[in-house]
């Protein structure tokens, strides 16, 4: 037994070092190299080297350091809340929200996947994951310019490189972009967890989600949120050219403020595949699988709903009116949604139940997420009220026709809820519905809207490749894992429960 | 001496353990207890899943008595924990053939 561990462990450690260097390889070590070769000279003009332009960073400090802009006090505060209320939501809430839903004897197994995967991504993402999501390369991946965080903060001087934001003029330390978003990376992983919990070996865990976030999230949050930021809009003649630097569903104007397609589609995609591939658990359907503390489901729901306010309003990427646009649309459509589900509960059940409250919360802000800083108030309700009712079917009616063992209905709530938003972005971003509109023009920072048809079609493109891509990094992702070191734990173990047979440990002592 | 072991609703526990006082009950010990009776069980609805859940929880209620009042301890149970619908319970008697208090060593009667 210790034998056949100890050879999984080296396994797993060959296949991670092997991932890290197949991508970091190359660029970083030339990267490594070329940081040190400028060492000694650079006293002046270090920073960022002449490919960087990383995460839609500015100048950063190199040339025109005289007239570089300085970051605001306010939004550098703003922000770095938002990114400390952005990992509350993934530990403890969403450990919580999922860990009162299985029973007892996978509580910590569950507490566990979520806390390492969680730590994991944030390592990964510092090394290798925001240099690929948020630095300029092709459409679909970024490059290896800001690989081991590599030029964003110069020791000599004490400076930082900047990120643009989406006003001109105004940045970031590229730093805290990076904390930011190591965020929104993380808890996109950690929100898998759920479609297979009580089931997947730990290690089998860690090894997938490593795989998958290189090839799926850093892929996704490239081609929909990397630009090259307003500042790089000079003229009318050049801007066709700067947009071309874009990521490719940036390129094609879709719309998402904070991550339905990139967090919520994406994870449930790979949730749901999961899922089918790593197969039901022992007993499913014969015995009863309840929820071990609905009273932990709310906390942690509860939570997810305050932290979302940094995820969300934390998008706008700076304490102005479109964060204040986003935070109460975030307010709101999640408060629409919980009554959404709860009445739909109480009509074809007989009653509202916690639970039942606690996820309609989720699906609210998992579809207000695209839309928050894009869709007006009365846009945001109804996009909150129309997800709950979605949800509550993708976790009944939907999850019957899918058949899959989906543990804590990944799917059917981050899958479903994120493309109803997605979508309902598309309709209630127009001014003629009181949304916002969006720039048209980034030389000018023009606003307008887009007709309807036009936007949803687009937000309907922006779903389609992220389940396509997601779907099958994921089913690659999972055959090599099972292939290597097996998706599944033992069938003695996973009765036994995985809090033991895979951690040592028991999550309650009476 | 008959022991009376008493099924009841968990929330007459209280009830029962005054009545048996009043009539001078010295002691009883509690469990608390899952079972099925002619009283079903309840379906629960999580999401999509809809559990049956058969084990209903009651409270077990042990008392030693002698054999003097054993009547009137089965009135008292049956009186208190008495609500008239479906699932009060039962009380099961049995005969009870010794009876030692640890700390002094009495047996029988006497230690009860």
């Amino acid at each position: 037994m210790n034998l056949v561990s100890t050879t999984m462990n080296k396994l797993l450690f060959a296949i991670f070092l092997g991932a890290l260097a197949l991508f970091a390889g190359g660029d970083a070590l030339a990267q490594a190299a070329s940081a040190t070769d400028a060492a000694p000279a650079a006293t002046t003009a270090t920073a960022a080297p002449p490919t960087a332009a990383p995460g839609a960073a500015v100048a950063a400090v190199a040339a025109a350091a005289a007239s570089a802009p300085v970051p605001n006090k306010g939004d550098v505060a703003w922000m770095l809340v938002c990114t400390a209320l952005v990992i509350m939501m993934s530990i403890p809430a969403l450990a919580l929200f999922y860990g009162g839903l299985v029973r007892s004897k996978n509580m910590l197994s569950v507490l566990m996947q979520v806390f390492v995967t969680f730590s994991m991504i944030v390592v990964l993402w510092c090394l290798y994951g925001y240099s690929l999501a948020f630095t300029e390369g092709n459409k679909f991946f970024g490059g290896f310019s800001r690989a081991f965080m590599d030029g964003m903060f110069n020791a000599k001087d004490g400076s930082f490189s900047m990120a643009a934001t989406f006003s001109k003029g105004v940045v970031l330390p590229e730093l805290l972009y990076l904390a930011f978003q190591a965020t929104f990376a993380a808890i996109t992983c950690c929100l898998i967890v759920g479609a297979f919990a009580e089931r997947m070996k730990f290690s089998a865990v860690l090894v997938f989600m490593a795989l998958w976030f290189t090839f799926a999230y850093c892929p996704i949050a490239h081609m929909v949120w990397y630009w090259p930021g307003p500042d790089e809009f000079k003229s009318a003649a050049t801007a066709a050219e700067t947009a071309a630097r874009g990521g490719m569903i940036w390129q094609w104007g879709a719309l998402d403020f904070a991550g339905g397609t990139v967090v919520h589609i994406n994870a449930a995609v790979a949730g749901l595949v999961g899922a089918y591939l790593v197969g039901k658990r022992v007993g499913y359907g014969r015995e009863a699988f309840t929820p071990h503390s609905l009273t932990l489901t709310m906390v942690g729901a509860a939570l997810l709903w305050v932290g979302w306010f940094g995820f969300n309003a934390g998008s706008a990427l700076e304490a102005g009116n479109s964060a204040v646009l986003a935070f109460i649309n975030t307010f709101s459509a999640t408060a629409a949604a919980v009554l959404a589900w709860c009445l739909g509960e109480s009509l074809l059940k007989g009653k509202a139940s916690m639970l039942g409250a606690a996820s309609g919360a989720v699906a609210g802000l998992v579809a207000i997420t695209p839309a928050c800083g894009n869709v007006g108030l009365l846009g945001a309700l109804v996009v909150g009220f129309v997800a709950g009712l979605a949800c509550l079917w993708g976790v009944t009616g939907l999850k019957r026709l899918l058949g899959a063992d989906d543990s804590l209905d990944v799917f059917g709530v981050h899958g479903v809820g994120g493309i109803t938003g997605a979508l309902l972005t598309g309709v209630f971003n127009t001014q003629l519905l009181g949304g916002p509109g969006q720039v048209t023009d980034w030389v000018t920072g023009a606003v307008g809207s887009a007709a309807i048809i036009d936007q949803v079609w687009i937000q309907l493109k922006a779903v389609l490749v992220t389940i396509v891509w997601s779907g099958v990094v994921a089913f690659v992702a999972y055959k090599l894992v099972d292939m290597t070191i097996g998706l599944r734990v033992s069938e003695e173990d996973e009765r036994e429960g995985l809090d033991i047979t895979s951690h040592g440990e028991t999550a309650y002592h009476n | 001496m008959k022991m009376v072991t008493a099924i009841v609703k968990p929330f007459k526990l209280d009830e029962v353990r005054e009545a048996l006082s009043t009539i001078g009950v010295q002691g009883v010990t509690v469990t608390e207890v899952k079972g099925f009776g002619r009283q079903k069980g309840h379906t629960e609805l999580y999401r999509g899943a809809e559990y049956v859940v058969d084990f209903l929880p009651k409270v077990k209620i042990e008392a030693a008595v002698d054999d003097a009042i054993v009547e009137r301890v089965i009135e008292a149970i049956e009186a208190a924990a008495r609500t008239g619908k479906i699932g009060d319970g039962k009380v099961f008697v049995s005969s009870l053939e010794q009876v030692v208090r640890i700390r002094t060593g009495e047996t029988g009667k006497e230690a009860l």
